[in-house]
């Protein structure tokens, strides 16, 4: 998939909102022509233009209220989550969950949302998403495992609440 | 029982950001470990059910078309209006950086650099192009024999199993009018190109075996047998250098 499409997608994950997702990838084109020549050479193309767009959005209105709502060290950062002790079969995602799973994903706070979809959408290796999220690499990975189980206990929640 | 020492690590494991030594240790323990390996199991489609739910929307036609336009309009930039139209259609990072380097290159035109800055022509080429490949193939037994009497000379294609490289395909590739191969290899969401060109076709590129960064390309190059290679692409270094040593291996 084109970078443009990807991009636009990851906006409208954060936004939520097609207009704000567009104006939000407006901008980030714009501001990586402007400032093309700040581009350090030999570093990484794709988190360069992904942090952009996500500075743009922290700083449009959508973006302050999402942090302002969420302290962004959601619980101490720093230490991973320990494994979790359920049973195998309690916690398999089903094939009819993925409908659960975009819903679930949808309602996590933008930092576990972003951090998710670097990760397993992006493909992004620990150090790009590093840089993107101009976070150290031991804040990327305590993140991402809060953001996992952060996810997977909303998937259970709607589970629940859909009677299964 | 030091299964807590292993789950601290599941994540980085299927993450592939483990070192090679420690993976493989993991790989043995999970073979032993059930409750490890269900773990890993949620895990890993968990990682798949994001993986599959990540691409929900798309832009609209008509938005698409105003961004096109945006940037499509001639700038004063020298590598404004060459490039930026191609800049939606294909990988956007490493056309904007093939467009630095050329423009760098009319500071400094050295015959291998006007060589290499030929070759990065074609890999960005061939990342734009919609049918980028000549022999669509992962399987280096049709890609090998597909050159035959295409090109002067042949060549090893690398056994990739173990790598986390996949091999997309090849083409035939000019360099002054002398044919050579281009094979085109992925990691992650890097695309690399592969050249491979006759010596004496290149007489004028008078280089040893030399590891580059082209600005923001990663290059490698080495001779062996009368032949040259070239590996370009917006990977990381040690990527490159993998891919260099299997091709190196392969002879
Ligand atoms: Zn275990």
């Amino acid at each position: 998939m084109p970078l443009f499409e990807r991009l636009y997608n990851f906006a409208h994950w954060l936004t939520q909102d097609r207009e704000e997702a567009e104006d939000l990838v407006q901008e980030t084109y714009a501001k990586a022509l402007k400032g093309f020549s700040s581009f350090q050479p030999g570093t990484n193309f794709r988190a360069w233009i992904y942090q952009i767009l996500r500075n743009t959005f922290l700083t449009s209105r959508t973006g302050l209220k999402s942090t302002a709502t969420v302290p962004l060290d959601l619980g101490g950062d720093d230490e991973t989550v320990p494994a979790a002790n359920d049973t195998p079969e309690s916690i398999l995602l089903q094939r009819s969950d993925q409908q659960l799973v975009q819903e679930a994903l949808g309602r996590l706070p933008v930092p576990y949302r972003e951090v998710l979809l670097l990760c397993e959408f992006e493909e992004m290796s620990y150090q790009e998403i590093s840089t993107t999220l101009a976070v150290p690499v031991g804040t990327v990975m305590s993140r991402l495992s809060r953001a996992r189980r952060a996810l997977r206990d909303t998937v259970q929640e709607l589970r629940g609440n859909k009677g299964t | 029982m030091a299964c807590e020492l292993w789950t601290e690590n599941l994540d980085a494991y299927f993450d592939g950001e483990l070192p090679a030594d420690e993976a493989r240790a993991f790989n043995e323990h999970l073979r032993q470990c059930a409750t490890c390996a269900a773990e890993g199991l949620r895990r890993v489609q968990q990682k798949r059910a994001v993986q599959a739910v990540g691409q929900r929307f798309t832009p609209n036609p008509a938005f698409r078309a105003s961004i096109q336009k945006s940037i499509a309009a001639p700038r004063q930039s020298p590598w404004g209006w060459r490039w930026l139209p191609v800049f939606l259609s294909a990988t956007a990072a490493t056309l904007l950086i093939a467009s630095a380097f050329l423009l760098n290159l009319q500071h400094d035109r050295r015959s291998e650099q006007q060589l290499l800055s030929e070759l990065v022509d074609q890999h960005v080429a061939t990342l734009a192009s919609a049918n980028p490949v000549d022999v669509v193939s992962s399987d280096r037994h049709t890609v090998k024999p597909w050159f035959q009497g295409k090109i002067p000379f042949t060549f090893n294609v690398p056994e990739l199993q173990d790598s986390p490289f996949v091999l997309v395909g090849g083409r035939v590739a000019y360099v002054s009018q002398s044919p050579g191969a281009e094979l085109i290899f992925r990691v992650r969401q890097h695309q690399m190109s592969v050249f491979i060109f006759q010596e004496r076709g290149l007489r004028e590129a008078r280089e040893n075996e030399a590891v580059r960064t082209a600005l923001s390309f990663q290059v490698r190059t080495w001779r062996h047998n009368g032949l040259r290679y070239f590996v370009i692409g917006d990977a990381s270094a040690q990527d490159l250098d993998k891919l260099s040593e299997l091709i190196k291996a392969a002879g």
